[in-house]
């Protein structure tokens, strides 16, 4: 019984393993052969995908281990599998930044890894408890991330914003979790849902436990009104931090709202769909009309992010697998994009010189053509134009909340796309149509760097038009 | 030979040819232009062949491909043309050819601008062979990115303002087309267009759908009161912008009521025609009017496209009024056909306008009409040309323009006296616009010194001219093969949208 437990959790095991043995190694390891711990960090990901499929291809079954805490199933097992390789991708992207910013230690692998470990474990919860470990490791892990540059005063302000907001939260989803406790004697996802279907439980308190859920979930994936600290760490953090927290933690974030809102709290559809709901479009509204009057592309994306959760919330509030199906598409399509998008700008900075305002893109069309074009399939993407990956993911989580009967939130939100559409076109605008400054140093990155990036940009125009297979991996997650 | 995918290469040749041009354009400069030539010629002729092997007795869809695409939504790859698609095909084709002519002498980054035109030529192709409403919406979108650049790269000193405007104008009207299109599709279960004019929907939500699809199709029209995008993005456009906008993008508007609003709401649009025949009604006059105040040449065809666009829609809401009065489809029927060929003659004759201001343009660098003056003295084979071009404009018979005008207003008499009494003064005020423009601009007394230096037509002008001139005074002498090609669509469109879909 042990044996087949500790065996579901291979992954997890290995990747705990694995941070650590970095951690110790680069201790080891000179300043001058730092790339071993890319390399080793690397080879991590790549072999945890391995005992991933391995598991994914055994048994489509879903099976449970440590006592009902702790979960395998399709869903879980290709949220890890795409948290692996945006990671991967990450750590290219990073690495390029942090030789040029003089931050290329072995941290920013232990922390990131650490993170994973909490991501996965996020994912494969099957307790509230379970989660909330994962959640935990995740948010200590990125805090520090957002400090990773000690020297920088805006950073450690960052840092401690995100750690204060992060730790209200966490107590807030503690507490909801504790009384939804108190209300059915569980903390088992399926036992919680069996009790609540069961009649179990006061509604009183369920419903004031459920409204502390959705709070605490509401700050991890990033939407009003619990958003405030987006802007801010995107902004203060260093541009490697940033892009983790803008890729992998966002596929957590979805983990996090299906498992305690559909694994557990499904029952009690009808009393968070409507909290959903105004979330979404107060998110939808909010981002995009902040985002308008930003000058700063770190920020501006920060804002952009934030509505791109509220579309994703559209998905959830449904509470179809249809819907599941589309969010699910709709994160995983996100992480693409802003993968891109922040690798665009570390690709612009210089060393000592961190890409901040929009107007840094000015005339890339004549400085790196094919850059600026990979940008420009990356922003139409965003804007959901088609026949790029953002569209395919928009329409998906509009068709659920339309079906859901939110007819309402749907014209609002293709409303408010309308409104993305413009910053969105303001980059290819300053990128197409103004003139590149002569001071303006030549855009330089390694060969990996450059090559993930254009596969990252072409896959936002191949994923769109062959995005059939991506729909049926989500589809077949939740059926 | 028919069994090649032929609408697939229409689409997807053109864009291939401008991945081609892309990558010569940093080493092989001197290749772009005849590459990309080549490119859209291989196309025409490909349409050339779709258009023999096209059945003209029958209302069917043709030349069909059928891939499935996206498994989890039923969504298809779907081609197909019938007869209301393929003159609009034609028209692409041909313009493609021509603005690539047309831009051979552009300095700036001539790739992309050339690969830019290819890959709109494609998209444009795939919203009328689309029979997938998802696969139409993908084409009708994807075709703002293209257009967007040739604005804002290739523009008029104000093309920033001007392209952002076009952007966000066209993007918002077809939002609520997709919600519609969902909405739909959570009906019936599929995006396919036929299914979706078979599918019975209740009045309250026909009219839903049909404001919805009116405010897409109504601004790429565009009709008033949402047209103010189209004079700016005209001015500001390059040449070749303009004549894409003009020959083909507003097209897509009419077609898409006729391949939409139609047949999938007709109970809504019998409803609701008053209001359509108002705003054509309006467009027709108020913006002949206005186009008659322009200084600005470029500016004056914008109006008067927008004013003859109207007739498209005036005859395409008439249907229900004379089906009304006279119990009869085949008066119906000359509403929509006069419209189908008014769309096909104003695509040649509004290329045509906005080349012969491109050729001057090019010359002496100002739009305004005040520059000029007795330009005839001194390019004779150019006036030529450009005054038969704004004679067709102004409906003059034996050109295409007269042949459609002519039908719309038959069959607005068949409707109400009135309506053909207002669409008719347009006559008036086209020809007013239209021989006003070209006396300031053509005749009389030579008005500068860069005008008596002007040479008259090279090569390359003398091709786009005299194929242009061929099928605006072709259409117009024999309009059959053209009315022959629609008939039975149209007829099969008729007797669709006399049913009530209301169940």
């Amino acid at each position: 019984m042990m044996w087949n437990d500790l065996q579901l959790a291979l992954p997890e095991i290995f990747v705990l393993t694995m941070a650590c043995v970095v951690l110790l190694a680069d201790l080891a390891i000179p300043e001058s052969r730092r790339g071993l711990t890319h390399l080793i960090a690397t080879l991590t990901l790549i072999f945890a995908a391995i005992l991933t499929a391995r598991l994914m291809l055994a048994s489509g079954e879903v099976a449970y281990a440590f006592s009902d805490t702790f979960v395998r199933d399709r869903f879980g097992d290709v949220l890890k599998v795409f948290s692996y390789l945006t990671l991967a991708a990450v750590f290219v992207y990073a690495k390029h930044y942090l030789r040029q910013f003089n931050l290329f230690k072995g941290e920013f692998y232990t922390l990131s890894l650490f993170a994973l470990l909490g991501i996965m474990v996020m994912i494969s919860a099957a307790s509230m408890l379970t989660l909330y470990l994962g959640l935990e490791l995740l948010a200590l892990s990125t805090y520090a991330l957002v400090a990773l540059n000690r020297n920088s005063l805006s950073g450690s302000e960052a840092a401690m914003k995100y750690f204060v907001l992060g730790s209200l939260a966490s107590g807030l989803l503690l507490y909801g979790m504790s009384l939804l406790y108190g209300a059915t004697g569980t903390l088992e996802l399926s036992a919680l849902s069996a009790s609540l279907s069961g009649g179990a439980g006061q509604s009183m308190l369920l419903t004031f436990g459920l409204v502390f859920v959705v709070v605490g979930v509401a700050f991890k994936v990033g939407v009003v009104p619990m958003h405030m600290w987006v802007p801010d760490v995107y902004h203060g953090a260093p541009l490697a931090s940033t892009l983790f927290i803008a890729t992998v933690p966002k596929i957590a974030s979805l983990a996090l709202a299906i498992r305690l809102l559909q694994d557990g709290l499904g029952t009690l559809h009808g009393d968070w769909q409507l909290m959903l709901a105004i979330i979404a479009a107060l998110s939808l509204i909010l981002g995009n009309l902040a985002a308008i009057a930003q000058t700063n592309i770190k920020r501006m994306l920060a804002y952009s992010t934030i509505s791109h959760m509220g579309f994703m919330l559209m998905g959830i509030l449904g509470g179809t697998s249809e819907g599941y199906a589309a969010a699910m598409f709709y994160t995983l399509a996100y992480v693409v994009m802003s993968a891109g998008a922040f690798a665009m700008v570390i690709m612009l900075s210089t060393a000592g010189h961190e890409v901040e305002e929009i107007d840094d893109f000015k005339g890339l069309a004549k400085r790196s053509p094919w850059h600026a074009f990979l940008m420009l399939m990356l922003m139409f993407s965003l804007a959901g134009i088609p026949v790029f990956l953002g569209f395919f993911a928009k329409w998906q989580v509009i068709a659920a909340s339309i079906s859901a009967g939110f007819t309402g939130l749907a014209i609002l939100a293709v409303v408010m796309a309308v409104v993305g559409a413009f910053y969105y076109l303001r980059v290819v605008k300053v990128m197409y149509f103004d003139e590149p400054e002569a001071s303006m140093a030549p855009l330089q990155a390694p060969v990996d760097f450059r090559a993930l990036l254009s596969v990252n940009g072409i896959g936002v125009l191949a994923l769109g038009i062959f995005s059939s297979g991506l729909i049926q991996i989500c589809v077949r997650a939740f059926s | 030979m028919y069994d090649w995918p032929l609408l697939s290469l229409l689409i997807w040749l053109p864009i291939a040819t401008a991945v081609l041009v892309v990558a010569l354009g940093n080493s092989h400069e001197s290749l772009v232009r005849p590459v990309a030539l080549i490119g859209a010629l291989a196309t025409l002729l490909l349409s050339g062949l779709v258009y023999l092997g096209f059945d003209t007795a029958t209302a069917a869809y043709q030349f069909q491909e059928r891939v499935l695409w996206i498994e989890a939504f039923n969504i298809y790859y779907h081609l197909g043309v019938d007869g209301l698609a393929l003159p609009l095909v034609l028209l692409t084709t041909l313009i493609g050819v021509l603005v690539i002519i047309g831009g051979w002498t552009i300095e700036d980054r001539p790739h992309l601008y050339l690969a830019a035109f290819l890959v709109l030529e494609g998209l444009m192709v795939g919203v009328f062979a689309a029979m997938d409403a998802l696969l139409f919406y993908v084409f009708f979108e994807a075709m703002l990115v293209p257009m967007f650049l040739i604005i804002g790269i290739w523009g008029g000193p104000n093309r920033i303002y001007a392209t952002v405007k076009f952007f966000l104008f066209t993007f918002f009207g077809s939002v609520f087309m997709l919600i519609a299109l969902i909405w739909m599709y959570l009906q019936s279960g599929s995006f396919q267009i036929t299914d979706l004019h078979q599918l019975p929907i209740a009045l309250e939500a026909q009219i839903l759908i049909f404001l919805a699809f009116l405010i897409a199709f109504a601004v790429k029209i565009p009709m008033w009161p949402v047209h103010t995008w189209l004079p700016d993005a005209h001015v500001e456009a390059p040449t070749g912008g303009s004549v894409v906008l003009a020959a083909v993008m507003l097209k897509i508007g009419g077609y898409g009521l006729v391949r939409f609003s139609l047949p999938i709401t007709p109970d809504a649009a019998a409803t609701l025609d008053w209001l359509v025949i108002g705003l054509s009604l309006v467009a027709i006059t108020y913006i002949g009017f206005v186009a008659l105040a322009q200084s600005d040449m470029k500016k004056l065809i914008a109006y008067s496209s927008i004013s003859h666009m109207g007739f498209v829609t005036l005859g395409l809401f008439l249907t229900f009024a004379i089906a009304r009065n006279s119990g009869s489809l085949a008066g119906a029927g000359l509403g929509i056909s006069g419209a189908m060929v008014q769309m096909v003659s104003h695509g040649f004759i509004s290329a045509a306008m906005f080349s012969a201001v491109g050729v001057l343009y090019d010359r002496v660098h100002s739009r305004e009409i005040a520059s000029y003056g007795g330009v005839a003295n001194v390019m004779p084979w150019f006036a030529v040309f450009a005054v038969l071009f704004f004679m067709a404009n102004s409906g003059l018979p034996g050109t295409s323009g007269f042949v459609g005008e002519f039908m719309v207003i038959i069959a607005a008499f068949h409707a109400n006296f009135w309506f053909a009494f207002v669409a008719a003064t347009t006559l008036l005020l086209g020809a007013g616009y239209s021989l006003w423009l070209v006396k300031r601009v053509f005749y009389g007394e030579i008005g500068s010194h860069t005008v008596a230096g002007l040479k008259d037509l090279h090569t390359r002008e003398w091709v786009v001219m005299v194929t242009l001139a061929i099928f605006v005074i072709g259409v117009g002498v024999w309009p059959f093969p053209l009315v022959e090609m629609m008939e039975a669509s149209i007829a099969e469109l008729l007797s669709h949208i006399v049913e009530s879909k209301i169940k």
